[in-house]
């Protein structure tokens, strides 16, 4: 196992102005499960290729440990790819199936013996070991696959959106399954996904990623309670958080009527305005009241909670607003309701660079 | 095209992406899921090992490949293997992508994608009768580095290259490869770096090893085989190819005639070169040669283009070495005769007889290039056997009567058990696999 360290790594595509990823610092520590999110094109699987050694390093460099893998081949890297093959062997036993790739590498019997043991513990394939894969169900066949990397006891584990093939119920249940056996493997494991609840679900950390520059490294609870930036903060949470340009006054802003205290340390560092957000769950709704109108388009219920979802006017442009509602007591579509936002829970950000102030 | 309600089988919602339009793709069960089509829909075609559903079935009196997939992949795939086949790349014919398809209780099916089954080609597993012979394991492993250097030159990265992804034709004693799987495959337009290629050999040399060492478990592995030697040796078959085929090379001024060297031994290897870069260096003593753009098929150019015959290039240069020799006599004899019209008498004096005398009955059995090259080999035993020179008439009669009716048909071969599908399990399965062996006997 080993750590993980981009420094100032950097990837410029032939013919392109603009780097892939631009001069991404990032440590990920050992054991750690580490994901990269962002938007398609926003260079998360180019940094996990270059960590591969899959993709050209043109500036800076990469570390595994102590060791500068920058210009190394894939194979010396000690790395593996998971899922990214797992079709299995018919004639050879599950035993077989996960120590094969052990043979080709000329490691010794007992020892892979060993090592299969130890991985088909960790994945509760032990009675399975003598058995083809046909005796196996869908999911067995799958950690079978996971096996055959995990055998191997690379330093880091890297995966490519390994769910984006599964139907949302087994989505559901493989990404538990791999954030609870990266826990109990501690294997440092670099994972790629666009998809942000994957991120929020799976990771000890998220990176944060677009345009091929990193936006902001930290845990989830940091990146939903201080995301550093209007892009973090629209990407993170589901429903996204509301985000809304308003005129500043000395005191703070003015949601309809309604004045929200903004400390004048921070209002001072806008220069050309701010842009506030409101998650879902810190608006406040009433029916009637100074807040800003909002009209009510439709009511999401889930039982005991609801999302309303309307849209109002703010200066002049219209905006589309999400807020969490009792899920028995609520607005319906047509109504107009006020809201008001939880001053503890307002992010304010400069509207010109988009930096949370 | 948006679909429209058809026999039933086709709901209103599907959607066929294709670029040949043929309306006998609507006959296809589409509202059932492809593990419950029957027996008159689907044909038994032996395939590799697969991650996805893939049966067969006859469509227009042609065979084609579905798989089930998501739709994003069955897109992706499609638009690949049409950009492949756009930078002539071996590989198989893309169909159709089916999307939007559900059954009768209108619950969503996965999309399929539709690919035309390539004539002549076999899956490695369909390559022996009893067990693998060294000799066909080494041949496919040397075709399949040549497919991947192609691959590699024109930019594409596989991410999952193995005997399973690949089909395979018969060529003059060797075998040419065809890329089946594009589903992990990405292509870089501006070349594919050192580690892209690194990591596909790495992954092919694993897959190899993997699909041997079963072949060995299930006691169809010659046992003079090593699995891992042989997989291992697909490095040092592409990295040749791969060094003759880009290499620079320094030379001095003096030696200009190595460049002419150099093309020789790239058209030996069956490449053309297309664009070749010489510049001098140190003052004009050396010259630098590099070869730009190499295009494959220089024999299957070469022949196609005097005779008008489609063939692999082992089989091309091999029909080329009889067509020069009848070129060369028949110019002793008649200096004044050109050689595209010795080569346009070549093929209806020599070539054609020989391939319209196979009875039409045993036309499936193998392609009339390959069926001309074997019988070019006949002759050479019959003849050394008789110790004096046998008309190819002969020889071709000798070999459709000895050889040729007792081989199986292999245009579509048919009744070959398959290897991918995997059965209900029986309480008896189970226990037939605790064999009483222990596992760390075998792993």
């Amino acid at each position: 196992m080993a750590s993980v360290t981009f420094d100032n790594a950097t990837r410029l595509y032939p013919g392109s102005t603009k780097p892939a990823v631009d001069s991404i610092d990032l440590e990920i520590a050992d054991g750690e499960f580490l994901v990269l999110v962002g938007p398609s094109g926003c260079g998360k699987s180019t940094t996990l290729r270059m960590l591969a050694g899959l993709e050209e390093v043109n500036d800076g460099r990469i570390m595994i440990g102590d060791r500068d893998v920058t210009d190394m081949p894939p194979k010396d890297r000690d790395i593996a790819m998971v899922f990214q093959n797992y079709a299995l062997y018919p004639h050879m036993t599950v035993a077989e199936n996960m120590g094969f790739a052990l043979k080709i590498a000329g490691v010794a019997k007992e020892e892979r013996a060993k090592r299969v043991e130890e991985a088909a513990k960790l994945l509760d394939l032990e009675p399975y070991l003598g058995r083809k894969p046909k005796a196996l169900s869908g999911g067995q066949r799958q950690r079978v696959a996971m096996g055959r990397a995990i055998v191997r006891q690379p330093q880091v584990f890297l995966m490519d959106e390994p769910l984006s093939n599964l139907d949302a119920k087994l989505r559901v249940q493989t990404r538990t399954q791999i954030a609870s056996l990266q826990r109990r493997l501690g294997v440092t494991t670099v994972y790629v996904t666009h998809d942000q609840t994957e991120a929020l679900t799976m990771g000890d950390r998220i990176a944060v990623l677009k345009d091929g520059i990193l936006q902001q490294v930290g845990t989830p609870r940091d990146l939903y309670a201080n995301p550093a930036n209007v892009f973090v903060a629209g990407f993170i949470g589901s429903p996204a958080m509301n985000l809304m340009s308003l005129q500043m006054s000395d005191q703070g802003v003015h949601f309809g009527q309604h004045l929200t205290t903004i400390e004048r340390e921070r209002l001072a560092k806008a220069k050309e305005g701010v842009i506030v957000g409101v998650r879902p769950e810190d608006v406040s709704v009433s029916e009637q009241g100074d807040g800003l109108p909002v009209e009510v388009d439709l009511v999401e219920e889930l039982g005991a909670d609801g999302y309303l979802y309307g849209h109002a006017d703010v200066e002049g442009k219209r905006v589309d607003i999400v807020a969490r509602v009792d899920g028995r007591n609520h607005a319906t579509a047509g109504d107009t309701v006020y809201i008001t936002p939880d001053p503890e829970h307002l992010h304010v950000f400069d509207k010109e660079s988009g930096t949370r102030l | 095209m948006r679909g429209r309600a058809y026999d039933g089988r086709m709901r209103s919602d599907m959607r066929i992406t294709s670029s040949v339009m043929d309306a006998t793709l609507l006959d296809l069960p589409w509202d059932l899921p492809l593990d419950e089509w029957g027996e008159d829909d689907v044909v038994q075609l032996p395939k590799g090992i697969s991650r996805h559903l893939v049966r067969f079935a006859r469509l227009n009196g042609r065979v084609v490949a579905i798989k089930e997939t998501t739709e994003e992949m069955a897109s992706r795939e499609y638009s690949m293997l049409r950009t492949l086949q756009r930078l002539d790349v071996p590989c198989v014919e893309p169909l159709a992508v089916i999307a939007g398809r559900s059954d009768a209780d209108g619950e969503p099916l996965n999309a399929a994608l539709v690919t035309r089954h390539l004539r002549f080609s076999l899956p490695y597993r369909a390559l022996y009768s009893s067990s693998m012979q060294p000799s066909t394991a080494q041949r496919l492993v040397d075709a399949l580095a040549g497919l991947l250097v192609r691959l590699h030159l024109v930019g594409f990265y596989w991410g999952d290259v193995s005997l399973s992804n690949t089909l395979f034709r018969r060529d003059a004693g060797a075998f040419a490869a065809y890329l089946v799987d594009a589903e992990t495959g990405t292509l870089e337009r501006d070349g594919l770096s050192d580690g892209r290629r690194e990591d596909d050999l790495e992954v092919a040399r694993v897959n190899i090893a993997g699909e041997l060492l079963d072949l060995a478990a299930g006691e169809r592995l010659d046992p003079s085989i090593d699995p891992v030697a042989v997989a291992g040796s697909i490095v040092e078959q592409y990295r040749s190819l791969w060094h003759e085929l880009t290499t620079e090379q320094v030379i001095p001024a003096s030696e200009r005639w190595r460049i002419r060297d150099r093309i020789e031994r790239l058209n030996l290897l069956g490449f053309d070169i297309e664009e070749l870069s010489i510049s001098t260096g140190d003052g004009g003593t050396t010259v630098r040669i590099q070869p730009k753009v190499v295009d494959p098929g220089h024999h299957h150019r070469r022949l196609q283009s005097l005779t008008g015959i489609d063939a692999q290039e082992n089989q091309a240069r091999r029909l080329l070495n009889d067509l020069d020799e009848y070129v060369a006599v028949q110019h002793d004899q008649r200096p004044n005769v050109g050689d595209e019209a010795l080569a346009n008498e070549w093929f209806e004096q020599v070539f054609a007889p020989i391939v319209e005398s196979v009875p039409l009955e045993l036309r499936g059995k193998l392609e009339g290039p390959e069926v001309f090259h074997h019988v070019l080999e006949h002759r050479w035993y019959l003849s050394e056997q008789r110790q004096c020179e046998v008309p190819l008439v002969e020889a071709a009669a000798s070999y459709i009567e000895t050889q040729l009716a007792y081989l199986r048909d292999e245009a579509a071969l048919l009744n070959v058990p398959t290897t991918m599908t995997m059965p209900i399990v029986t309480q008896q399965d189970l226990q037939d696999d605790d064999d009483g062996v222990d596992w760390r006997d075998k792993v």
